[in-house]
């Protein structure tokens, strides 16, 4: 903009990009550390800091929390950023998210003997990305954020390079995930030439105040934007990478991934379909049904002939897509306030069970047979305890996040008039419940019997005994009551399964002494080493999943308060 | 002599078209990879036609966004290509049997 006294250049307001900031130069300390030290940094260091950025992020999205609380939303940057309730969630669950990943990434490291801060490094970029996906309000800033998240995703994937497999997910990963960028890009593309503009905004206050005559263009966009995102958040019947990539990747990277792709995919949905095209709503709305009812459906069935624990978590994964887009579908304020509330306590949920299953998995993270986890509960009983709680909270079990979750999203879905989706949604509940509750049966079971068909020798009779048997314990309901202070439960937690374990194996510092060349898994029957940041990790997700299970009110005002500012008539 | 700006998106359409097939049908992974490059640029074609026929600065500016995430994009994905390739000597999709489906 050449005026006749100079350029004018838009305001720059970087309070609205401060939790990027804080992640983005986490990750670039953490580099310069590597290369200008004389020392070699190990990867306790660059934990430090990443818990450390990660901290402050989470403190710059509360302190614009406070700020959009009470004043408003605000965009900045010529309006390509936007500051509202549902950037600074985004941001909140996202900083949150990167804490917990951090820590199970480094536990999973130390069991292999290794130390590098790279995978906290790359952790720390792709949630810059995330955090940029749900406060962008421009299509090219949404663009380059899902580009700056999913290609730290693809190095993250193909981070175990002793394994092949590993490879081969980042490459699958990397083909599709580049497909579906050209796909969402080619729809922001006709988006741009219907409306004129890229900016949410002006494309919003385009549609209100213009009626088009040919929208062939922009109903081609909104396709192509949907199929764009379907992939990213791994909706059916764009799922197909999903099971694939999360089996081959390292396990800690496939749980930080299937959370924080999941938070960021769904932000953009909702701040692309339901806030700005808001008046096409009769046309995208049936098309996002029929997406959620075949994620619902295809995502809990399919899940039920896993053999694999990574691949039967991804199904379910994909499963609980379908429940998130049920409230999406529903496009009310309860609908959006259900799915978002749904979002953020499965990011802990999958990031507490991926925990697990990086600790079972073994230093080579290689064995992930359901067979693996036959009498967990012998050889690891907190363990055990930790992934059943898990298991039974995706499931839906009462007293734990993922009840109100499910409840809130079905409630939300009949209440919009959808009551058949919501029987759907039902029914895929019940059959999810299902392979959820055959692993906790597995673990419980008294003996390391032959791998003869025994996962479809569990009778239901059983199982359903097992499954109520299990929020009972009192290990449960104490992981709820340290919660209001994080540092409490994480001390605790750590020191509850120190003490239950013994000594030796499970001090953060001690390392596992099995290096990579050993045996795939643990010897049967010996327990499984527990290192303190993953068992700080695990304190933090139990506790949160059981004490806003109990005490949900929090939580669901949160996210009613950023429901309420998006406009949906 | 003015060229329609049908003409422009039917040769974007075309060449995303020509990415998708290729997509689908090839395996090997550079050539994958190729095919991903020519369906994004197609999308650089769209977006600087309706820059001009809108006359808009914006649709062009975001080409340059474009081509830096492309580019972006081939570093890594060949950076694993390497990394595969050093451990069994074929880069072909077909030959990716470690994960099924």
């Amino acid at each position: 903009m050449i005026g006749a006294t100079g350029i004018t250049v838009p305001a720059l307001n970087y309070v609205a990009v401060m939790p990027e900031i804080a992640l983005i130069a986490g990750a670039l300390w953490i580099m310069l550390a590597t290369a200008m030290s004389p020392r070699r940094i190990g990867s306790g260091a660059s934990l430090f800091w990443t818990v450390a950025a990660g901290c402050v992020s989470l403190g710059f999205s509360v302190w614009q929390w406070e700020g959009v609380t009470p004043h408003g939303a605000y965009a900045s940057f010529d309006g390509a950023v936007v500051v509202d309730g549902l950037s600074a969630f985004v941001a909140m669950t996202v900083s949150l998210t990167v804490i917990v990943a951090a820590l199970i990434e480094e536990g999973w490291m130390r069991r292999r003997g290794q130390s590098a801060p790279e995978m906290h490094m790359l952790t720390l970029l792709s949630a810059a990305g995330a955090i940029l996906m749900g406060a962008g309000n421009d299509l090219v800033v949404i663009f380059l954020a899902l580009e700056i998240m999913s290609i730290g995703f693809y190095v993250l994937a193909a981070y175990d390079r002793r394994r092949l497999a590993s490879g081969e997910a980042a490459l699958k990963y990397l083909i599709l995930g580049g497909f579906s960028s050209a796909v969402f890009l080619f729809g922001i593309a006709l988006t741009y030439g219907a409306t004129g503009s890229m900016n949410l905004a002006e494309i919003a206050k385009y549609l209100a105040s213009n009626v088009l005559l040919h929208d062939g263009l922009l109903l081609g966009g909104m396709v192509l934007m949907l199929v764009g995102l379907a992939f990213k958040v791994a909706a059916v019947p764009f799922h197909f990478w999903a099971p694939d990539v999360y089996q081959g990747s390292p396990t800690p990277a496939a749980g930080y991934m299937a959370a924080v792709a999941k938070i960021a995919g769904f932000a953009a949905i909702i701040r692309i379909f339901v806030s700005t095209l808001q008046p096409y709503r009769a046309d995208w709305q049936p098309a996002v049904w029929v997406v959620a009812v075949a994620t619902l459906l295809v995502g809990g069935v399919v899940a039920l002939v896993q053999t694999d624990i990574k691949r039967m978590l991804a199904y379910s994964s994909i499963n609980h897509a379908g429940f998130v887009l049920l409230g999406v579908a529903a496009a009310t304020t309860a609908g959006l306030s259900a799915s978002l509330y749904y979002v953020l306590v499965y990011s802990f949920m999958v990031m507490g069970s991926f925990a697990v299953v990086s600790l079972v998995g073994g230093p080579a993270d290689t064995a992930h047979s359901l067979e693996d986890y036959r009498g967990l509960y012998r050889r690891s009983p907190w363990l055990a305890w930790a992934l059943a709680l898990m298991l039974i909270s995706q499931a839906g079990v009462p007293l734990t996040t993922g009840f109100i979750g499910k409840l809130e999203v079905i409630s939300a879905a009949a209440a919009a008039h959808l009551v058949w989706l919501a029987v759907v949604a039902m029914m895929s509940a019940a059959v999810a419940a299902f392979f959820y509750l055959r692993v906790v049966m597995l673990m419980f079971s008294p003996s390391y019997g032959p791998p003869a068909g025994a996962a479809g020798a569990v009778d239901s009779g059983s199982m359903v005994a097992g499954g109520e048997g299990v929020p009972e314990p009192g290990s449960v309901a104490e992981g709820g009551e340290g919660v209001p202070g994080p540092v409490g439960v994480s001390s605790g937690g750590g020191v509850a399964t120190a003490s239950l374990h013994g000594e030796e194996g499970i001090v953060g510092g001690g390392g596992d002494a099995s290096g990579y060349d050993a045996v795939a898994g643990e010897p049967a029957g010996e327990r499984i080493p527990v290192p303190l940041s993953t068992a700080v990790a695990l304190a933090l997700c139990s506790g949160f999943t059981v004490f806003f299970g109990l005490f949900p009110g929090f939580l669901t005002a949160m996210v009613h308060v950023v429901t309420t500012a998006i406009p949906i008539h | 002599m003015t060229i329609s700006v049908q003409w422009y998106l039917s040769l974007s359409v075309v060449l995303f078209a020509m990415g998708l097939l290729g997509l689908l049908v090839r395996r090997n992974v550079i050539v994958m990879l190729m095919c991903v490059e020519l369906m994004l640029n197609a999308a650089n074609i769209a977006l600087v036609t309706f820059a001009r026929s809108l006359n808009d600065i914006g649709g062009q500016d975001a080409v340059f966004f474009v081509l830096v995430v492309a580019a972006a994009e081939v570093v890594v994905g060949l950076g694993i290509v390497v990394s595969i390739f050093r451990r069994k000597q074929d880069a072909t999709a077909d030959d990716m049997n470690a994960l099924k489906g």
